[in-house]
């Protein structure tokens, strides 16, 4: 078993992959009956210290429908100068400029380490970086300054060449100009009208062919950038006039009644940013961030209706299919979402405000293309500047952790087809031999785009195997799949990653022991929960929860070994084991469960999980528990109401909040301020402790997590209760253990 | 030689004589002495015989005549003095005596006057009737003076008709048809003797309106006696006879008298021996004389007066320029081609029709000196080329009201009859000259103005207090309203209340009150209202320097925003946006350290980007503002757009007021047709095709309707717009011009705009446009009293129903043109009332309402009609109601109504007035006798004639401006002013006597200037002296005098001075800035000016004064027949 353990976890580290199944049952129909779907999690732009990236082109497959590139799996005959794609087996000829290749002498891409390799290519012109701040105007004082700040400060941590722009948003939507000497100077459109981005370009004179009418030639070239210049200008030539800008922001001037709403245009703002980045920097890397205070209350994509008195939909109102707007808006975001996309930009959203401000209408701006979404009470809270901030962090090698307008292309060897992907991602609509005609998230394609991801931005990727049962593999057969993702560095490079992975094939009815053992149940529990959490946001809750119970049943029928009708009799594997526990906490979780959700928390949590990494996504669905207490080393407890013990401090990181819970004799003798008096100096390190712990986690999570300081009996303490197992309570009149059984959950939120 | 004429009429002449020399002297002035002007007679003489011819004969028959008219005559003799008198009186009589005293007059006079139309006349017609023509009512005469004006006046003496006539037979050959034959005759036996004497006479000669006018007036007088009962009139006609003495005392004139005298004597005998007799009559004025004379004449009293006064004044003024004839004329083909005294027959003379300049200059002498005071009903007010004082004694200014007559008919069925339209044009936020004083402002407390219950007139001085002043009659609707307690005041002996003195309403015509919040939109007193200035920075403003222009002058003009009364600053806020295809607003807030531009491109739902910072306090924001000022033009240096737009415009506007809840005015220059694509957008379709055919209507109407509706939420929101257009070509006048007329504002044209030549004319419009006096939001409605009803408003506003007359802005310069019909009877006791309030905002945001009140007689006989109307005002709104026709009928249905209506007028008169005379006599009202010609401008005038360079913008420019123009204004418009620059005197500050609009009266060795509102142009003749073209322009010669000069060189001369001087007091007088354009004689421009000599036939095929004359009478006559 270390020997698996150990192989995932040095696969996970080289490729950035994780595959539910490491040995690969060899024909369709037993991979069905293994329940859990063949899949990986992958992280294309897994940060590898020990990667540096060649500065040449790789090399493809010559066959049209292949192009895969050359591999440490292929076959090369050294003498003949040929090399035989692993995947089509199509045999090519080696490029001129690898004449001199041998046996000893072998470009990286053919050495067994370098499984995951990264390419530097010269392709296009190199464009900067671009960000566009949406900035809501229709906030409250305190809040518009501190957002002001954040975006003052923000400036600096941009690289200097990016190009920047600013629009501002309230009743009326501004672009502005930031060229303009003596007088500022901007574009206005109405909140309450939508435009096509072609009425955008023209209204804010980006469109072309008027101006070579009068001039002729010159204008081409010199002209392009001129314009654009106009709304999006590098940090470094207008970081003053721009700060200035900032500064001088007003809130939105036109009066609020008394019993109404701000007037708040985000649909169009949104709308018109799109459609400024798609007419002037198509398919280049961009950031449209939008700052939002509050539900869009006006034109397209309004989400409620600017009377106090109507509140903002609940989930309760989308059941009853009472959300009047709900429909339009999404839709409305849903095409700016795409339009986004394929030109390669990505929507962020800063959502703070104490109400919803709509984010299950926006979701989509910022799962399809990338973006960032977070969420927070205020712009003046640390939460949000802290995570603003990490926005712009620089990875160990000081470069930007961001990347733009990735291509991920998928090819698989022929026993296996592509059934879809579920992440920040859009399909680029590539058929192809190997794409499965069974859809698993977003599938009937090899290609999806990612306009803008980090190192930890995670895909889930589903497969199928095709090959039948009557067509057996050769003993030792491999199946592969190879991952190329293009993209744009943030120091602008373009790049391709190439990953190929190769797993063995095996018979499921001779040696299904080997393709157990080989089962990574964590990875497995994070891509069923993405494929559950994937129908969860088309189909009902219920239904989903009926499938996840199925299917875990299914898997425990397949995997477990028991005596019909004796429950104790079961067993599960080892490797198995933890399964059916993420499971049950999956069931049990925000992304799943919408009660005492509200529709914006859902979508939030829900877009977090659909791009984390296998660790953090684990965290989401099992929040994680450590017991600090002075009993011995701080220790990993069951996530159980059972750990809450009055004297131990408790550290619940879910990852959207970190909960320290002091025990109850550990409050009364902090209260009784034990930690003050130099004879219990041990007693302050325990305190501290969990403390330093927390502030380790909240240093490298994005987004900040809501930090949350609490002891036995504090009102905050709901948020550890709430997700721990309700094994036990302070009133233990009902045999809580039943809920584990599967039955419906009874949440403990409600208490 | 006049002597032996005179010798009959020759008392009241003899008088007239001296007023006659004194005349010339007046005339002439310090500049000719009598001497010169027996010289200039002589030349005059020289032609005149042939004309004079028939005088002579006239001279021996009127003698008879008049002896005849022995009543009159008699009377004239010896009261001839008296009737002089009376006359003058009249004049005064009118302005002093009460309407009142009129009908008192009347009666005697009447007698013997109406008579004299129809039946009386018969003894003295006997006389006369051998001249038949003399029997015409003095109106006839006056006819007769019109009809051949000259012939007339030459037969004028109705006795002389017939001599007047006979010296007509030129004309009636002119009149060819019918006339001639009558004329003929006349001609025939009087011709030849007439021109035995004639040439015997060389006195007569002269006269040709002279003694057509003695003559006529003679004869008219004495008719005219009867008519002028009906106005103060009567009391000269009554006077002669019976309180002939009475009168003079009355006359306050006695001064007049004297002058009268003098004219009367001036008349005929004047031509003759006037110079002579100028040294007595020195002190008279010629016009007296002719009064005196026309002591006849009396009917019109006023316009006798003037009558006799053209006549005199076209003496002398004929003089003035007879010299110039003298050597013109003779030189002239139609003085000297035509043989001697037989070609006449021929022809027409053209100095011996009505003359404007006679009638304005008559009207000027005589009425010019006293103030006018307003507590009579029904008086004619004076000319509005006249200058006169204005007080305020219960009927509203002339300057806000004038009628096309001031005396109605009771009855509908004469009201059709005669087919005088009945219209007020009015003027209700007029300027008034600083010794006038303006309308008081009266505070009813919180229940606002005191109003009729029934028809919710407002309190005026004619509401009848009864009951001790518990309630009050409704002048109008006769409704019985109880007046408030806080409002009551006993009544005295009279009653009267007591306190009538104190409270405006009670006694002054005009007056305000302060509106309460029931009188406000919404219920909420309305905010100070908003400027807004909207420029055009597409590529052609930005080239032409407009831009750079508007900027730099609005830095100084805002500081003169207007502002009420003694307030420190102007309450107006100001707002500014430019654009091209896409419109820039700007924050100029005075917290900003420099402003911000919000551009909305989103043209096709215009919308307001700002709320806070866009509409500011001048003073506030001055740094602000003066930054953003200067970089306008910076910013848009470097445009290469050239399209525009023009409707979002209009709406970006009126969505800014909208949002600030105010009203206001957007000041808008632009340059091109908006084909940007927009709202509004507009296509080019000009066509010139079309003129000529039943489609030209559509070159007037807008392209779309787009513009009415917003017009129309533009008066909703009080948004008035006012339009600088600087087109290089067709910018569709017509379509664009929508909004500004129907939101009350004006349009500005400045075709080819150049920085150097047309700047200084665009800023002084633009200033005096920004800083004159403005209501907004306002609302006129016209009550009148029972049995009239206003029917059609002409002007720049718009109704949504069929009374009120809403305007968004309503400046001092704008005029509604209103019509009445009846709808009932009207009662010749009580006559007429209207009240015309205007509810309107100050430009401080106060509501107010202003009232104008006016009293009106009413008459059963035709004849009082037509002796109380006012051509300038009758020329007014026939213009106006043509105007407004070409929207929807070809242009020549409109031009035949046109001419229809007037010959339907006079020959009413001619039928209904005029004493019974040969069917070939043409005879006109007196106060009518310049309508034909006036009539004939407006026939020629652009819009309803458009010559070959005349274009289909300056067309529907022109249709829109001259419908809110009001009646000084369109007098000139259409018969401009030409005054001979060489001859005016650079020591006085008065302007030269104006000439007739005719090139046979210029010289080749001058230079006269013509304006008619729009355009000053400065004519200069190839001969003129060289030392002339070097003080005026500073070159030394003829051909180095620039035509592209747009003002005149400032040179340190008097004649320089003079001239740029008159030039100033001229474009003092207009609401516009005039266009100065240097015309050298057989210079290609000088087709353009020929254009604006309107008695001329233009090249568009208008016809001459003299042949349209002819064609008017031939449509009389056949009326007639």
């Amino acid at each position: 078993m270390a020997t698996y353990l150990e192989f995932i976890q040095q696969n996970e580290e080289r490729d950035g992959v994780r595959f539910s199944w490491n040995v690969w049952p060899s024909s369709r129909l037993e991979a069905t009956r293994m329940v859990v779907p063949l899949a990986c999690l992958l992280t294309p732009l897994k940060e590898r210290l020990d990667l540096p990236p060649v500065q040449y082109e790789p090399v493809l497959c010559s066959r049209p429908t292949c192009k895969a590139v050359l591999n440490p799996l292929c076959q090369v005959d050294y003498r003949a100068k040929l090399w035989a794609c692993n995947f089509c087996f199509q045999r090519n000829q080696f490029p001129p400029a690898y004449a001199g290749i041998s046996e000893v002498n072998q470009p990286a891409e053919l050495m067994p380490q370098f499984s995951t390799i990264e390419y530097i290519v010269q392709r296009g012109p190199q464009t900067p970086l671009i960000f566009l701040y949406v900035v809501d105007t229709c906030l409250e004082e305190e809040d518009l300054q501190a957002l002001k700040e954040s975006l003052q400060m923000s400036l600096s941590l941009l690289p200097p060449d990016a190009l920047v722009g600013l629009i501002t948003f309230g009743r009326m939507v501004q672009v502005h100009e930031l060229s303009c000497e003596g007088i500022s100077k901007s574009y206005v459109f109405r909140g309450t009208k939508d435009l096509t981005a072609k009425q955008i370009q023209d209204m804010l004179g980006l469109s072309r062919p008027a101006v070579p009418m009068q001039q002729g030639r010159p204008l081409q070239t010199p002209d392009q950038p001129v314009i654009s210049s106009r709304f999006l200008q590098p940090v470094h030539k207008i970081d003053m006039n721009l700060t200035d800008l900032l500064g001088e922001l007003q809130r939105d001037p036109w009066p609020v009644t008394q019993g109404k709403r701000p007037l708040r245009s985000t649909g169009v703002a949104l709308s018109i940013a799109v459609g400024l980045l798609e007419g002037t920097f198509p398919n280049t890397g961009a950031r449209i961030m939008l700052f939002t205070g509050g539900p869009p209350t006006q034109g397209p994509g309004m989400v409620v209706g600017d009377e106090l008195k109507t509140p903002i939909r609940s989930w309760h109102d989308i059941e009853k299919d009472n959300a009047r707007f709900m429909k339009k808006a999404t839709k409305h975001y849903e095409t700016l979402a795409n339009r986004s996309a394929a030109n390669g930009h990505c929507i962020d959203i800063y959502a703070c405000a104490l109400d919803q401000t709509g984010l299950l209408e926006m979701k989509c701006c910022a799962n399809l293309t990338g973006g960032h979404m977070v969420m927070g009470d205020s712009f003046n809270t640390s939460l949000f500047k802290q995570t603003f901030q990490r926005v712009f962090s620089k990875g160990y090698n000081g470069e930007f952790r961001m990347a733009f307008g990735a291509n991920l292309d998928v090819k698989t060897s022929r026993e296996l087809k592509i059934a879809g992907a579920i992440g920040p991602c859009i399909s680029l609509n590539a058929k192809g031999p190997c794409v499965s005609e069974n859809e698993l998230g977003i599938g009937g394609t090899s290609q999806w785009k990612i306009c803008s991801l980090d190192p930890s931005t995670t895909l889930a990727i589903y497969f199928e195997v095709v090959n039948q049962h009557n067509a057996p593999i050769p003993q030792g057969g491999r199946g592969a799949v190879q991952f190329v993702t293009h993209y744009q560095h943030s120091s602008t490079q373009k790049r391709i990653r190439v990953t190929t992975i190769a797993r063995n094939w095996a018979d499921a009815q001779t040696q299904l022991q080997h393709i157990e053992a080989a089962f990574d149940q964590e990875a497995a529990a994070v891509l069923m929960a993405r494929l559950g959490v994937y129908r969860a946001e088309s189909e009902e809750g219920p239904d989903v929860l009926r499938w996840l119970d199925r299917q875990l049943i299914r898997l425990c029928q397949k995997f477990g070994q028991y005596n019909k009708d004796d429950p104790n009799s079961f067993r599960l594997s080892e490797s198995f084991s933890l399964y059916p526990q993420f499971i049950f906490h999956l069931r049990r979780s925000p992304f799943l469960q919408v009660f005492n959700n509200s529709p914006d928390e859902s979508s939030y949590y829900r877009h977090h999980f659909a791009r984390q990494d296998l660790t953090q996504s684990l965290i989401m669905i099992q929040p994680i528990l450590y017991a600090y207490s002075f009993h011995g080393p701080p220790e990993p407890v069951l996530l159980d109401s059972s750990s809450i013990l009055p004297d131990r401090i408790l550290l619940m990181d879910t990852f959207f909040q970190i909960v320290i819970y002091l025990g109850e004799t550990i409050a009364q003798w902090q209260k009784a301020g034990y930690q003050d008096m130099p004879e219990y100096e041990n007693f302050k390190h325990l305190l501290q402790a969990p403390l330093d712990d927390a502030q380790e986690i909240l240093q490298t999570r994005f987004p900040m997590p809501r930090y949350i300081h609490t002891e036995h009996g504090g009102s905050q303490a709901r948020f550890l209760l709430s997700k721990v197992n309700p094994s036990q309570t302070h009133n233990n009149l009902y045999a809580w253990g039943q809920v584990s059984n599967g039955g419906a959950a009874h949440d403990w939120e409600c208490l | 030689m006049s002597v032996n004429q005179q010798a009959h009429t020759g008392p009241p002449y003899g008088q007239p004589q001296p007023g006659y020399q004194g005349y010339q002297q007046p005339a002439y002035g310090g500049q000719s002495l009598p001497g010169a002007p027996q010289s200039q007679y002589g030349a005059y003489n020289g032609p005149m015989p042939g004309y004079q011819q028939p005088v002579p004969p006239q001279g021996s028959l009127r003698a008879p005549p008049t002896s005849g008219a022995p009543p009159p005559v008699s009377g004239a003799s010896h009261p001839s003095g008296h009737v002089a008198y009376s006359q003058f009186e009249h004049g005064d009589v009118q302005n002093g005596i009460p309407a009142s005293a009129a009908p008192v007059q009347r009666p005697p006079a009447s007698q013997p006057f109406l008579p004299g139309s129809a039946p009386t006349p018969v003894s003295q017609i006997s006389t006369f009737q051998q001249y038949g023509p003399p029997p015409a009512s003095v109106q006839q005469l006056r006819n007769h003076m019109a009809g051949m004006t000259i012939g007339c006046t030459a037969a004028s003496a109705p006795p002389p008709a017939g001599l007047g006539y006979a010296s007509v037979p030129p004309v009636s050959g002119s009149f060819s048809a019918t006339g001639s034959g009558l004329y003929t005759p006349y001609s025939a036996s009087q011709g030849p003797p007439l021109t035995s004497v004639s040439q015997g006479l060389p006195l007569v000669q002269p006269p040709f309106p002279g003694q057509t006018i003695s003559t006529q007036r003679l004869p008219t007088q004495v008719p005219g006696f009867t008519p002028p009962p009906p106005s103060t009139g009567v009391g000269p006609s009554s006077y002669p006879p019976t309180t002939g003495a009475p009168r003079p005392p009355a006359m306050p004139g006695p001064p007049l008298p004297g002058q009268t005298v003098a004219g009367p004597p001036s008349s005929q005998p004047n031509h003759v021996s006037s110079p002579p007799p100028p040294s007595t009559m020195a002190g008279l004025h010629p016009g007296p004389p002719m009064s005196g004379l026309h002591g006849p004449p009396p009917p019109n009293h006023p316009p006798q007066p003037g009558y006799q006064m053209q006549q005199n004044g076209s003496f002398g003024q004929m003089r003035g320029p007879q010299p110039n004839y003298g050597g013109a004329y003779p030189g002239a083909p139609n003085y000297g081609s035509p043989p001697g005294p037989p070609p006449p027959p021929k022809r027409l003379d053209p100095d011996s029709i009505p003359s404007p300049i006679q009638v304005i200059e008559d009207d000027r002498n005589n009425r010019g000196s006293e103030p006018f005071v307003t507590g009579v009903r029904g008086q004619v007010p004076p000319l509005v080329t006249t200058n006169f004082l204005v007080k305020d004694q219960g009927n509203a200014s002339p300057r806000y009201i004038r009628c096309t007559s001031y005396n109605i008919p009771c009855t509908s069925d004469m009201a059709k009859q005669s087919q005088v339209p009945l219209a007020a044009v009015i003027k209700p936020l007029a300027t008034l000259p600083p010794e006038e004083t303006l309308p008081y402002l009266v505070d009813h407390g919180e229940s606002g103005p005191v109003r009729c219950n029934r028809c919710k007139a407002y309190m005026c001085p004619f509401m009848q207090f009864i009951e001790g002043g518990r309630r009050f009659q409704c002048c109008f609707c006769s409704c019985v309203t109880e007046v408030p307690p806080h409002y009551f005041q006993h009544l005295d002996h009279t009653g009267k209340r007591v306190d009538f003195y104190d409270r405006p309403e009670l006694s002054l015509g005009s007056y305000e009150f302060l509106a309460t919040v029931d009188y406000c939109k919404n219920n909420k007193f309305p905010s100070p209202p908003a400027f807004i200035f909207m420029i055009d920075v597409s590529y052609n403003a930005v080239k032409s320097g407009l831009v750079r222009l508007i900027c730099e002058e609005l830095k100084s003009l805002l500081d003169y925003l207007p502002r009420e009364g003694n307030m420190e600053e102007s309450a107006i806020r100001v707002g500014f946006v430019t654009y091209n295809k896409v419109l820039h607003f700007y924050n100029v807030k005075s917290s900003l350290a420099q402003p911000q531009m919000m551009v909305v491109s989103d043209v096709a739902d215009m919308f307001v980007p700002l709320l806070d910072g866009f509409l500011v306090n001048v003073n506030e924001s001055r740094t602000v503002i003066a930054s953003l000022l200067d970089q306008i033009p910076e910013m848009f240096a470097d445009t290469r757009e050239t399209e525009t737009v023009f409707a979002p415009v209009i709406q970006a506007g009126l969505e800014a007021l909208k949002a600030a809840d105010c009203a206001g005015k957007l000041f808008i220059f632009h340059t091109s047709l908006p084909i940007a694509e927009a709202p509004g957008k507009l296509k080019n379709r000009d066509d010139r095709k079309l003129i000529n055919t039943d489609k030209e209507k559509t070159l007037f109407q807008p392209q779309t309707s787009f513009y009415n509706n917003l017009a129309k939420d533009c008066v909703a929101q009080g948004c008035c717009v006012d339009l600088f257009l600087f087109p290089n070509q067709y910018l569709d006048v017509a379509t664009l011009g929508v909004v500004p007329y129907q939101t009350g504002g004006s349009i500005y044209k400045y075709a080819y705009f150049q920085l150097e030549t047309d700047q200084y004319r665009f800023l002084n419009d633009l200033r005096k446009d920004v800083q004159k006096e403005v209501g907004f939001d306002a609302v006129m409605r016209v009550r009148t009293s029972t049995g009239i009803r206003a029917t059609d408003f002409f002007g720049a506003f718009y109704m949504s129903n069929t009374t009120d007359v809403e305007m968004a802005g309503l400046d001092c310069d704008k005029t509604i043109t209103v019509e009445f019909k009846h709808d009932d009877k009207l009662s010749e006791d009580s006559g007429a009332l209207l009240q015309c309030a205007l509810l309107y905002t100050s430009c401080a945001g106060q509501r107010r309402l202003r009232i104008h009140n006016l009293s009106l007689n009413c008459c059963t006989q035709l004849a009082d009609l037509y002796r109380n109307c006012e051509t300038d005002t009758l020329i007014n709104y026939l213009a106006k109601h043509a105007y407004r026709g070409v929207l929807s009928s070809p242009v020549k249905t409109v031009r035949d109504a046109l001419i229809n209506q007037c010959a339907q007028i006079l020959a009413c008169y001619r039928k209904n007035c005029a004493s019974p005379s040969s069917a070939g006599q043409l005879i006109l009202p007196e106060c009518m006798k310049l309508l034909p010609v006036y009539l004939n401008c407006v026939l020629k005038s652009d819009v309803l004639q458009p010559g070959p360079e005349v274009t289909t913008d300056d067309r529907a420019y022109i249709r829109q401006l001259v419908t809110s123009m009001d009646v000084a204004e369109t007098n000139v418009f259409f018969y401009p002013r030409l005054l001979p620059l060489t001859k005016a005197d650079v020591d006085s500050d008065s302007l030269p006597a104006a000439i007739r609009n005719s090139e046979e009266r210029l010289s080749k060795g001058d230079i006269y200037l013509l304006e008619n509102g729009l355009n000053i142009f400065v004519w200069v003749g190839v001969n003129v002296q060289q030392s002339l073209i070097q003080n005026l322009f500073g070159v030394s010669s003829f051909s180095q005098i620039s035509n592209a000069l747009s003002t005149l060189p400032v040179l340190e001369n008097p004649f320089s001075k003079k001239v740029r001087s008159i030039v100033d007091t001229l474009q003092g007088q207009r609401s516009r800035y005039m266009k100065l354009i240097i015309v050298k004689q057989e210079d290609k421009l000088e087709m353009l000016f020929k254009h604006f000599l309107v008695e001329d036939k233009s090249l568009s095929g208008g016809a001459s004064y003299v042949d349209f004359l002819c064609h008017m009478h031939k449509e009389i006559r056949q009326l007639l027949s």
